[in-house]
């Protein structure tokens, strides 16, 4: 690399400039291929070993595994918990939102905060708090009981967990863009004449549609995806509160590694499908640009 | 933003509030956000005060919770830097550059975040065992990564990955790249416009990172255990400890670590949150 010295005084001659050009060409070079490397390692190969294990012992047995009766539970109750979950989290973050970005209150930067909070929680806590509520020795485990009511180790508490952990998410989406688009939509209709319902309905939602599909999505692969928090509150039962992930770990530790990754491909395939609808997403409403997750609100 | 025009002045103690609906949404965030968040986990903390103080002590500072405490911050803190370096270097390749598939490597940095983290956990396993694609390379060196601390870090290296990045590069996007151009003309070196100029520039945007990799890894579970071997004092993490304990019986001993591992991530959430407030006071919106 050539040196020049860069103070005030020390313009370097025309010629100066020139030599660098190869040296820049080759530094180019190589910051690329550092990074592909570095990506490569950490982030295609973990993706692509994924469908090469599942399909290792050809396609007939990857077959096998998904079909599999407990596989096929799995399945169904994965989709169970996502399609209670996720519509919870929508009307919750739907109403923190048109709060937050269409009021002004004490506490509200406060509450933004609070919303964020089980970013920070680790996924093992999160489920471990309601068993600490719920299971036999908690607070209400005897109240329940006696009751005859499961929570615990039984699918409402996999739906608690999820819904903790995928908490914040849909409203991390709306908040601020409800925030820049500010309220004279909705304060024209009402003065117009519309009821409150009305202006919601008519205005704001296809304002927010991009948004609220956005982050339903990004919901929806998290409740899918839940490990940790799930895991501490299903008692893992085969056939009953067995979610997918749950499955792929007994699978993996039962080293039947094929089949552990034949329901992982699933998952896998999920997780592409929810990038590729987002990238579409992005480019209908570029507002909704991504962010890092988790993270605190701008 | 639009919304400023319209913005009541604070002081005014009862604001005329045009739309409707306040009282039900605020109302509906507050019990759903108290029944779901606030309750269950001041319940923990109620919890943890049963236990009384010297028995909390003793919990927290017995042998194997202090090491898988050290290990859970260690690794963080070591695959967050990774991340770092790695991440400032992938931001930059990806807002200067241009090279085959640029768009389709943008997009599939998000993949941790969208993988679950078992699916992760499985296949950074079969990767990095001993007869794994990598694994195997790095066997006849001596290196062995699955089963080891080392495969801790490397798990928390591919949950951290998008972090730096998405943070780092709208602010390189936004860097004025003809200041750039004109220190290249007056005979600056690529080396020296890096340091002088745009390191003071994005190292706020990478520090936060950094904290939100670091959150994130403190607390990780799914991708870590299947590739650490779970070695009491060795490489047994912090939440898988939490875990254990729960298994057996052992609820009070489980929530003293969880409090633990509690304060301390809000304490890091709330570095983060000073951190993005500084770093868009110094960049302005959009900075961070």
């Amino acid at each position: 690399m050539s040196i020049v010295r860069d103070g005030p005084g020390s313009a370097p001659a025309p010629g100066a400039v020139r030599p660098r050009r190869p040296v820049r060409g080759l530094a180019r070079s190589l910051l690329i291929t550092a990074a592909l490397i570095y990506l490569v390692l950490f982030l295609i190969l973990p993706f692509v070993i994924v469908f090469g294990q599942a399909l290792a012992h050809g396609l007939a047995t990857y077959w096998a595994a998904l079909v599999d009766p407990m596989a096929v539970a799995a399945i169904r109750l994965t989709l169970t918990v996502a399609l209670v979950a996720v519509p919870l989290n929508l009307v919750f973050g739907v109403a923190a939102a048109w709060a937050v970005a269409k009021y002004e209150f004490r506490g509200k930067s406060a509450l933004v905060t609070l919303i964020d909070l089980p970013f920070a929680v680790s996924p093992v806590i999160s489920g471990l708090i309601y068993v600490l509520l719920f299971g036999a020795h908690g607070w209400f485990g005897p109240w329940l009981a006696a009751h005859d009511i499961k929570v615990m180790f039984a699918v409402p508490g996999i739906v608690l967990a999820t819904v903790f952990v995928t908490f914040p998410l849909v409203a991390r989406e709306l908040i601020p863009l409800m925030q820049s688009q500010g309220r004279d939509e909705e304060e024209t209709a009402l003065s117009l004449g519309a009821t409150g319902w009305q202006t919601f309905v008519r205005v704001t939602l296809p304002n927010i549609r991009f948004g609220l599909l956005y982050g339903v999505l990004l919901c929806n692969a998290r409740a899918m995806g839940e490990f940790g928090a799930v895991s501490v509150v299903s008692g893992h039962i085969r056939g009953l509160t067995n979610t997918m992930p749950l499955h792929i770990e007994i699978l993996y530790n039962e080293y039947n590694a094929t089949a552990a990754f034949a329901v992982a491909s699933l998952l896998a395939l999920l997780a592409l499908v929810t990038l590729v609808a987002r990238a579409a997403l992005e480019r209908q409403a570029p507002e909704l640009r991504r962010k890092p997750l988790p993270g605190p609100l701008p | 933003m639009a919304a400023t025009a319209s913005r009541i002045p604070f002081p005014a103690r009862r604001p005329r509030r045009v739309l409707p609906g306040f009282g039900l949404t605020l109302g509906y965030t507050l019990l759903y956000l108290s029944l779901i968040v606030l309750l269950p986990l001041g319940a923990t903390f109620l919890k943890t005060a049963e236990l009384g103080w010297p028995q909390f002590w003793r919990v927290v500072t017995s042998p194997r919770v202090l090491a898988s405490l050290r290990l859970s911050f260690g690794a963080a803190a070591l695959a967050a830097l990774v991340n770092t370096v790695a991440g400032l270097l992938v931001a930059w390749v990806l807002t200067r550059y241009e090279f085959p598939f640029r768009r389709l490597i943008d997009a599939l940095v998000d993949l941790p975040f969208a993988l679950p983290t078992a699916v992760a956990g499985i296949a950074l396993t079969a990767l990095y065992a001993p007869g794994g694609w990598i694994g195997g390379l790095l066997a006849p060196l001596g290196v062995q990564v699955a089963y080891t601390p080392l495969g801790v870090v490397v798990a928390l290296v591919f949950i951290g990955l998008p972090f730096v990045v998405r943070t780092v590069q709208p602010v390189l996007e936004d860097l004025d790249r003809e200041v750039e151009q004109a220190a290249a003309t007056l005979g600056a070196s690529s080396a020296q416009i890096v340091i002088r100029l745009v390191l003071p520039t994005v190292w706020p945007a990478l520090l936060t990172g950094f904290a939100l990799a670091f959150a994130r890894g403190i607390g990780e579970y799914g991708s870590v255990i299947f590739i650490a071997g779970n070695m009491p004092m060795v490489s047994e993490i912090a939440p898988l400890l939490i875990v254990t304990k729960l298994e057996q019986y052992e609820y009070a001993s489980a929530t003293a670590i969880a409090v633990v591992m509690l304060l301390i991530s809000f304490f890091v959430l709330l570095g983060i949150n000073a951190l993005q407030g500084w770093s868009q006071r110094r960049l302005g919106p959009g900075g961070a």
